[in-house]
C-alpha cells in the first residue's frame, strides 16, 4: 500500500478533540446509577487539568431514551437538542461535551441530519424560535467525555498516584474494555478509532499501565437495548447478551471491566447480580463478580481520589477486592457514610455473589 | 432462587462456535466488504423490494453469518438489484455484489 493512501485511511480513524472550554451536559441516568462519576469528571478537568468546563442548570435531556423507544418524534428531539445548543452559545462556549453515549449518538445523528437535510435544520430553527424565542448555532466540536479523558490520558498518567497494576504481583491488571454501541457503531468516523479499532478506552488502559484483554465477544453489545429493558418480559434478551460476554471473557480472568456508556455500565454490573441470584453463577474469582467501572472512576482511582467520594459503593458488584489488588488506601468504615459522615444504613446484600461488608475487613 | 420475571432464554442463545461458517467465509472471500456490516438495517429500511415483500438484506446477512445458506439463497431471489442499499450503506458495503454472490452460490454450489 502507498504510504499516502495509508495515512489517508488512518486519518479516518482519528478525531479532533477540543483543547479547552467545554460546555458539559450531564446524563439523565448516570447520576442515579453511578452518582459520583460525573462529578469526578468535573474534578479531573477543573482541578487536575485546569480546564474551563461550563454547566448550565437549564440544560435538559436530549430525549434519547424516548426517541429510541419511538415515543418522542424526531422533530421534537431536534428542537430539544437545538435548545441545548442555544444554551451553549448563550454561555459563550463552542465545544459541546455530553456525558452520555446515547446523547452523543443523538447529537451526532442530528448534526449529520442537518448536514444532509438543511431543510430539517431550518424547520428546527423555526420550531425553537416559536417555542422558546431562542436561536441556536451548531457547536464547533462535539466530543464525548470519554474522548476528553482519552485526550488527556498521558497528562493523567503523569499525575497518577496509582497504576493499573496488581500491587502484590507487580503484573498489569487484566482489563476488559467495553464501548457503547452509540459511541462508535453508528457514526464510526466521529469516534476515536472507528468501529473497527475503537481506542478510546484501550488507550486509557495502556497509558495507565493495564493490559487490555482481547476476548472473542469483545465487540458484542451489552444487550442494554432501550426496547429490551423497558419491558420486563424482554429483559431476558438483554441479560442473554451480557451473559454471552461474561462467558466469553471469564476464561481470561479479568480484574475489572471499564465502559464509556451508562447503559453498558449499569447492565454489565446489575446482570451479574441477577445471573448469580437465578443461576448461582459468578464470573469473578472466589465468588465475587467482575467489577464494572466507568472511565471517570478508573481515572479517579489512578489519581488517588477517594473511592467512596466517587460513589463506588453504589456498584452492585463489590469493588473492594479490586481496590485491595491495586494497593489503594481507603477507609472501609466510610463505605456507607454520607458526605458529612452520617450513617446511611447498610444495603440488602446479595445471596449468591460476594459483597465485602465491614466485618470482612 | 429469586424470580425476576425474566430469564437468560437459554433455548434462544446461539453459539457461534457451533455454527457452520463455510458459507459466510465463502461470501467474505468473494467480497470482503461483507465483514464490515454492523447490522444497522439502513439497507433494509431503504429497500424497494422490502416495501412489497418480506425481503431484508439485514436478515440475509444474519442468515449468512448463522450458516443458513439455503434460506439466504432463497431470499436473495426477491432482490431487484436496484443497488439503492449500496448507496445508503454507512459502511460502504457492496450489498448488490453480495446478493449476486449469494445467487451465484445457488447456481454453482461452490461448497
Amino acid at each position: 500500500m502507498k504510504q499516502e493512501g495509508k495515512k489517508h485511511i488512518w486519518s479516518n480513524y482519528q478525531k479532533e478533540i477540543a483543547e479547552d472550554r467545554y460546555f458539559y451536559v450531564r446524563s439523565c441516568i448516570r447520576q442515579t446509577f453511578f452518582p459520583g462519576s460525573e462529578n469526578t469528571f468535573l474534578k479531573i478537568l477543573r482541578e487536575v487539568l485546569g480546564k474551563d468546563v461550563h454547566e448550565s442548570p437549564n440544560h435538559t435531556t436530549c430525549t434519547g431514551i424516548g426517541y429510541h423507544c419511538e415515543v418522542v418524534p424526531f422533530a421534537t428531539t431536534q428542537t430539544v437538542v437545538a435548545r441545548n445548543f442555544a444554551l451553549m452559545r448563550d454561555a459563550g462556549y463552542q465545544n459541546y461535551t455530553p456525558s452520555c453515549v446515547t446523547s452523543f449518538g443523538i447529537y451526532t445523528e442530528i448534526l449529520d441530519t442537518w448536514q444532509h437535510f438543511p431543510a430539517e435544520k431550518e424547520k428546527t430553527r423555526a420550531f425553537l424560535k416559536q417555542a422558546t424565542g431562542r436561536e441556536f448555532e451548531e457547536p464547533n466540536s462535539l466530543a464525548h467525555t470519554s474522548d476528553i479523558i482519552y485526550k488527556f490520558r498521558n497528562e493523567i498518567a503523569q499525575k497518577a498516584k496509582y497504576q493499573l497494576i496488581n500491587s502484590e504481583t507487580g503484573e498489569p491488571l487484566k482489563i476488559v474494555e467495553h464501548i457503547g454501541c452509540h459511541y462508535a457503531k453508528m457514526f464510526p468516523e466521529k469516534s476515536v478509532g472507528g468501529a473497527e479499532y475503537p481506542n478510546v478506552l484501550a488507550g486509557m488502559i495502556d497509558a495507565w499501565g493495564g493490559n487490555v484483554i482481547d476476548y472473542p465477544e469483545r465487540r458484542h453489545c451489552c444487550g442494554f437495548g432501550f426496547r429490551q429493558y423497558l419491558i420486563q418480559a424482554n429483559r431476558g434478551y438483554s441479560m442473554s447478551a451480557s451473559k454471552k460476554k461474561f462467558e466469553s471473557m471469564e476464561a481470561y480472568q479479568p480484574d475489572f471491566i471499564i465502559t464509556n456508556c451508562p447503559g453498558c455500565n449499569y447492565f454489565l454490573d446489575r446482570w451479574q447480580y441477577v445471573l448469580a441470584e437465578t443461576e448461582q453463577k459468578t464470573y469473578g474469582s472466589n465468588g465475587y463478580g467482575i467489577p464494572v467501572l466507568t472511565y471517570e472512576e478508573v481515572a479517579g482511582l489512578v489519581l488517588g481520589f477517594d473511592p467512596w467520594e466517587m460513589g463506588m459503593q453504589m456498584h452492585q458488584i463489590d469493588v473492594e477486592p479490586l481496590l485491595k489488588k491495586m494497593g489503594i488506601k481507603y477507609n472501609a468504615s466510610e463505605k456507607f457514610k454520607g458526605p458529612q459522615g452520617q450513617e446511611l444504613g447498610l444495603p440488602e446484600f446479595p445471596e449468591h455473589v460476594k459483597f465485602t461488608t465491614q466485618s470482612d475487613n | 432462587m429469586k424470580d425476576f420475571g425474566f430469564s437468560p432464554m437459554k433455548n434462544k442463545v446461539l453459539n457461534f462456535d457451533e455454527l457452520n461458517h463455510d458459507f459466510h467465509q465463502w461470501i467474505a472471500i468473494q467480497d470482503s466488504s461483507f465483514n464490515l456490516c454492523i447490522a444497522c438495517g439502513t439497507c433494509a429500511s431503504t429497500c424497494s423490494a422490502g416495501s412489497y415483500t418480506h425481503f431484508s438484506f439485514r436478515e440475509l446477512c444474519k442468515d449468512i453469518r448463522w450458516g443458513n445458506a439455503e434460506k439466504a439463497m432463497k431470499e436473495s431471489e426477491k432482490c431487484m438489484l436496484c443497488g439503492k442499499c449500496s448507496i445508503a450503506c454507512p459502511r460502504n458495503i457492496n450489498t448488490r455484489n453480495i446478493i449476486k454472490m449469494v445467487r451465484k452460490a445457488a447456481k454453482t454450489s461452490p461448497l
